[in-house]
């Protein structure tokens, strides 16, 4: 028996800790904030998502952040060291180094964003199909994808975008190619043991078309390892990226990419190094962050992997 | 050393000829690295297609006349159906036949042939500080589970994960060249040896040492040393990460307690009990770090001026001098490949319970 009226003035932490949920929401919030509370004590964890929610913030207040135009040259200022005018100091052509990467963080949050959204989406489709249907068509998309594994990122990416002629958008897309392969290895692993569970046989008899169990019943459930692997995935996307902007292929001059500016920094590294230095601190950082919170969400959602 | 049941049971199994199974293993193997092969030069052969590069153009020029350019196309067999076009490609690249750089003016195959071992030279020193440092670190890591040592080790680890290697070569240079004149800059040998040492093997370690130029291999380790070790680096995270988790799992089993038991030494049941039961797996780790770092050649060779295959992609790309792109990429494809069937076939070997 429950007293009613200590039902009423249970507080917040209580509703949101019961072990006795009211409804299928309660329930999911319940999960979620048990596991907020556990990812809150991994301190590297916390430390890369604070990392990830201050390159959302420092690309949002980009003009207020920023103290000079990321794009103004002024030969006159050319390789000034790093000062109280200028954070970073300047490159060859005069222009701020610190406006440049404050700008840059919007670059790199495109490239992420777009990878991080598409890539496993295609995978996760690829993959669930595949382990769904089962059959030749499962040889025939996991030889694809073999395929696709077998290469090298990078050289893949390079050989791609030296096809597709150098720049931003070629960049990203070649970096999606490159991404969706392992995405589908995984959901096509989490399809195959979901495939043949009674709920899975419940739904099938009460009509339920293939794609409808495929994106309603089966991706839920293959959400978790998915966005862990994504999470983790980032870091890599970053550092590739940064790559192909280092050797011009990525966003063209004079767009301030972290990769480029790095590449521009090069020549002047012995005499003049923070050029080359600043952007790269500002790659570690954003993928270190990736690194920390993929970690630390992998911890929480999958706790096969966390002994690793 | 499970129990005694488990290991006749082993014993048996091992000894029931294990050829042929190998053998079988190795056919399907060999059928499916055959078809990823093909895949990946389908790939190749796509890309080549893409290209906006008009390759006829790349040819003959852009002044040359209809006429010209006609049967320029025609030689190149390009008014052939597609599928024609692929078989021929897969023919010369199975002859070994790359086309011609139009940077070089030489086959591309002689080209890569001639500048693959520098960058094998970097990868396997690499891969070898890798392991001498990872391996260790990650048993102690696996010993000292929680401690201060184990976070430290995580840490270097993460950090490497973390860091484009192109920066961490400028930042190398910069400061055990540029600020503490450690080690000699870019390059293989100093510019006044350069061409010295007669070509034998392409890896200048050796040649200098079979041509008994003394001054020349010193010269030649004070260049390799930094750009080996920030590759070795990026090897040493992955290694003593996955020797850790390897090792950790290992450190559970019964066996090691037996061992204990038994009054074996904590250095015996963890070196020699422990670690032989960790090489198993840490073979294809090792293998897919190896592979790994013929990748990272690219950027790192870039920074260091290493002429290896890293460095004549890069400069191909800017030539758009695509047979010679192409080329290098179904290489170190392949060799990615082979690492990879190496790796496995490996493990089917040594590990009976994986055949």
């Amino acid at each position: 028996m429950t007293d009613m009226s200590q039902t009423h003035h249970q507080s917040w932490r209580q509703w949101l800790t019961t072990d006795e949920p009211t409804s299928r929401r309660h329930a999911a919030i319940v999960q979620f904030y048990l596991g907020w509370l556990s990812f809150r004590s991994n301190i590297l964890a916390m430390a890369g998502l604070i990392i990830l929610l201050f390159l959302v913030f420092v690309w949002l207040f980009a003009p207020i952040l920023a103290t000079h135009d990321p794009l103004a040259q002024d030969l006159s200022l050319r390789l000034l060291p790093p000062s109280t005018e200028h954070y970073f100091g300047t490159d060859a052509l005069g222009r701020d180094i610190y406006s440049r990467i404050v700008y840059g963080s919007g670059i790199t949050l495109y490239i992420v964003t777009l990878v991080a959204v598409t890539a496993p989406v295609f995978g996760l489709l690829v993959g669930t199909v595949a382990g769904y249907l089962g059959g030749w068509v499962d040889t025939v998309l996991m030889r694809i994808t073999d395929i696709f594994l077998a290469f090298p990122k990078l050289i893949l990416a390079l050989a791609f975008v030296s096809a597709l002629g150098a720049g931003l958008e070629n960049a990203v897309l070649a970096l999606i190619l490159t991404a969706w392969p392992p995405y589908t290895r995984i959901a096509r692993a989490e399809t195959l043991t979901i495939r043949n569970s009674e709920f899975i046989d419940a739904v099938r008899m009460q009509g339920a078309g293939t794609m409808h169990i495929i994106m309603r019943h089966i991706w839920p459930l293959c959400i978790s390892s998915i966005i862990v692997r994504v999470t983790l995935d980032m870091a890599g996307v970053l550092l590739t990226a940064a790559g192909l902007g280092f050797l011009g292929l990525g966003a063209q001059p004079p767009t301030p990419e972290w990769g480029a500016m790095i590449s521009f920094g090069r020549k002047f590294i012995l005499d003049h190094w923070w050029v080359a230095t600043m952007p790269g601190l500002a790659i570690f950082t954003v993928s270190l962050g990736f690194n920390l919170l993929g970690d630390g969400l992998r911890d929480l959602l999958d706790p096969k992997g966390s002994k690793s | 050393m499970t129990s005694a049941i488990e290991e006749t049971e082993l014993e048996r199994r091992t000894n029931a000829s294990p050829l042929p199974r190998i053998l079988k293993n190795l056919t399907g193997s060999v059928l499916s690295i055959a078809l990823t092969m093909i895949g990946l030069l389908a790939v190749t052969f796509i890309i080549g297609r893409v290209m906006p590069i008009d390759p006829v153009l790349a040819v003959v020029g852009d002044k040359a006349s209809k006429e010209v350019y006609d049967a320029a196309y025609k030689a190149m067999g390009l008014d052939r159906p597609l599928l024609v076009q692929f078989l021929i490609y897969l023919k010369d690249v199975a002859t070994g036949n790359f086309g011609v750089s139009t940077l070089t003016a030489r086959p591309v195959a002689e080209d890569i042939a001639r500048v693959f071992p520098a960058t094998l030279e970097l990868a396997t020193i690499a891969t070898l500080l890798g392991v001498v440092i990872g391996v260790p670190a990650g048993v102690i890591a696996a010993i000292k589970k929680g401690s201060w040592i184990d976070q430290l080790i995580r840490l270097v680890g993460l950090f490497g994960y973390s860091m484009p290697v192109f920066w961490l070569g400028l930042m190398g240079l910069l400061i055990f060249y540029g600020k503490l004149d450690w080690v000699a800059g870019p390059g293989r040998v100093d510019v006044f040896y350069d061409d010295i040492v007669p070509y034998v093997t392409g890896m200048i370690l050796i040649d200098s040492l079979l041509a008994g130029e003394f001054d020349i291999f010193f010269n030649a380790i004070s260049h390799i040393i930094l750009p080996a070790f920030l590759l070795g680096y990026y090897s040493l995270a992955y290694i003593s990460r996955m020797t850790r988790s390897f090792m950790l799992e290992q450190l559970g089993q019964e066996y090691i307690t037996t061992a204990r038991v038994k009054g074996l030494s904590e250095f015996t049941v963890i070196w020699k009990h422990g670690l032989r039961n960790v090489m198993v797996p840490l073979i294809t780790v090792i293998a897919l770090s190896y592979a790994a770092l013929l990748e990272g050649s690219v950027l790192t060779e870039s920074i260091f001026a290493w002429p290896g295959i890293g460095q004549y992609i890069t400069i191909a790309l800017f030539s758009a001098d695509m047979a010679a792109v192409l080329g290098g990429t179904v290489v170190i494809g392949v060799v990615f490949i082979a690492l990879n069937l190496f790796s496995d076939l490996l493990y089917k070997i040594v590990d009976p319970r994986a055949r």
